[in-house]
């Protein structure tokens, strides 16, 4: 197999940092007189920052208003427009399985105990479009650690909340996905640093369109790995299901590493279109990275395997 | 079916050019939309997939013509040609689109997308496919090439199901109203494969044929 390297990331994509930091002074102040500039969104008390890319932040408002999310309708505009009955909080999070001290945890108590991160991770969407997402949140191992993973534990089980009447697209007669939506990782994956439980973006709680209150974020793999409104995430022995394998094996797979040479069956993987970018005349296609550009941290979970298998 | 004894009602008010007019403004207004921002996060993907579902409209249009007239008696023979060409211009802007906005113009991968996924070729498929018709939508070729003319626009249910197919592989999951598309394209295709009791009618239909097609064929239920 050959050596991963890691691409180097010019510096014209970096955007000055003075540019980047009035954002937050703006939300800062809003914070200070109590306020939210979104209607939707809460301001979150962020602890630290850390940023593993360089390339400039997707605006909010495109990270908002261009979503998947079948439980609220398949079009990417149907998310935002149609989540406006859902209520995100109170919230729990049951962890249970293979633990040796399984729970129930309240979302704001878990918000309260674990410093909340902010982390600028690439997203890279099996559709072949991407986008840049400064996420709040803390990591998922921080969860597990509580909950004591038992030794027989290789899994990590996800499932998403199952609501009819606040989820139009759980509801009538044209279901595309099976509900529950879930999802899984390897044990090892999951408590990957890189892994992260985003309970907001931006500074602020995350909007119902993007998974609220709670999403499960793995950078290096394609978005649909992202489990948003996670009710239940159960520590298994064998691989669990995850939706979109179910539905079309062939095309999406349990790994869903991001990789350029696995194409999808009916599209490249090789390119992907910067959501944000470009605009109607200059939009261009940037050539997709391996692991989606964390193969530095993440190849080694994967040595010896075939990625075009495990794909 | 009371086809035989309905009054056949021609619509002849409406001028031919006012359909083309109609029938571009949505690509005119969307194309507005795009230029100045209003297309959201990723509108080069939007414009690409409106002038698609467009060309499947007026090509789901252009197929229901006939069954139009035969079974309700409803006569839209002389805008055919017009909702024809419709489709294969919305077709054209789509490739267009693909080529130009969406690939940027890099050739080595639309001829590797062509060649390797199935999704494009079928796109590829209808639109060449579309060209001799196309080509061939004026009263010269129909008088020129007789019973032939009716042979090749036959290559109309062809198309439909090239483009059917690629529509439904160009999302993840079938939505509702692609569901509807693809549903009615069926049902166009269906009615041509079943299309009960139509031998007795054909001298009378003839009749009601427009003038182009008069001279030397009577083409009218054959599409």
């Amino acid at each position: 197999m050959p050596i991963y390297r890691p691409p180097r990331i010019p510096a014209s994509e970096i955007t000055p940092r003075g540019i980047y930091l009035k954002r937050r002074d703006l939300l800062a102040a809003a914070a200070l007189f109590g306020l939210s500039v979104h209607a939707d969104a809460a301001p979150l008390s962020v602890k630290s920052r850390k940023s593993t890319v360089s390339d400039e932040p997707t605006p909010r408002e495109d990270v908002t208003s261009y979503n998947n999310f079948y439980e609220f309708g398949t079009n990417k505009s149907d998310p935002a427009e149609h989540s406006g009955k859902f209520q995100p909080s109170p919230w729990t999070i049951a962890v249970d399985g293979l633990v040796a001290r399984p729970g129930t945890f309240d979302l704001q108590q878990i918000i309260k105990d674990f410093p909340i991160e902010e982390r600028i991770y690439r997203m890279r969407c099996v559709e072949a479009w991407s986008m840049v997402i400064p996420w709040n949140g803390f990591s998922l191992s921080m969860l597990l650690d509580k909950v004591e993973p038992l030794g027989s534990a290789k899994y990590v089980a996800f499932e998403t909340i199952v609501r009819p009447e606040e989820m139009p697209g759980q509801n009538g007669l044209f279901q595309p996905l099976g509900w529950p939506y879930i999802e899984g990782l390897r044990l090892d994956e999951a408590r990957h640093p890189l892994t992260m439980l985003a309970v907001g973006l931006y500074g602020e709680t995350l909007p119902n369109q993007n998974g609220a209150p709670v999403r499960l974020v793995v950078p290096w793999k394609y978005g649909f790995k992202g489990i948003k409104s996670i009710v239940r995430m159960t520590l298994t022995e064998t691989q669990p299901g995850n939706t979109w394998n179910l539905l079309a094996p062939s095309e999406y797979g349990f790994y869903a590493n991001v990789n350029p040479e696995v194409d999808h069956p009916r599209w490249s993987q090789a390119t992907e279109r910067r959501i944000g970018t470009g605009g109607f005349f200059g939009s261009e296609r940037r050539p997709t990275l391996m692991f989606n550009g964390y193969g530095e941290e993440v190849a080694g979970l994967y040595s010896g395997m075939d990625l075009r298998k495990s794909f | 079916m009371a086809a035989g004894k309905t009054k056949t009602v021609n619509w002849k008010t409406v001028p031919v050019w006012l359909v083309y007019v109609v029938g571009l403004m949505p690509a005119v207004w969307q194309f507005c939309r795009g230029a100045t921002g209003n297309l959201g996060a990723d509108p080069v993907k939007a414009f690409e997939l409106f002038l698609g579902l467009w060309a499947v409209r007026f090509l789901i249009l252009t197929l229901a013509v006939s069954p139009a007239r035969q079974l309700f008696g409803l006569n839209f023979m002389r805008y055919r040609r017009a909702l024809g060409l419709l489709c294969f211009y919305y077709a054209s802007m789509h490739l267009a689109a693909y080529l130009v906005l969406d690939q940027a113009l890099m050739l080595s991968t639309v001829v590797e997308d062509v060649l390797k996924r199935p999704f494009i070729m079928l796109g590829m498929a209808a639109f060449v496919l579309l060209l001799p018709l196309a080509l061939t939508s004026n009263s010269f070729s129909i008088r020129r090439l007789g019973r032939n003319w009716v042979r090749l626009h036959r290559l109309v249910y062809a198309i439909a199901i090239c483009a059917g197919v690629h529509f439904a592989l160009a999302t993840k999951v079938l939505s509702a109203d692609q569901f509807v598309y693809l549903g009615l394209i069926a049902l166009l295709l269906g009615y041509r494969l079943f299309r009960p009791g139509l031998k007795p009618r054909r001298k009378r239909a003839s009749n009601a044929a427009p003038q182009a097609f008069r001279p030397r064929v009577s083409p009218s239920n054959m599409q």
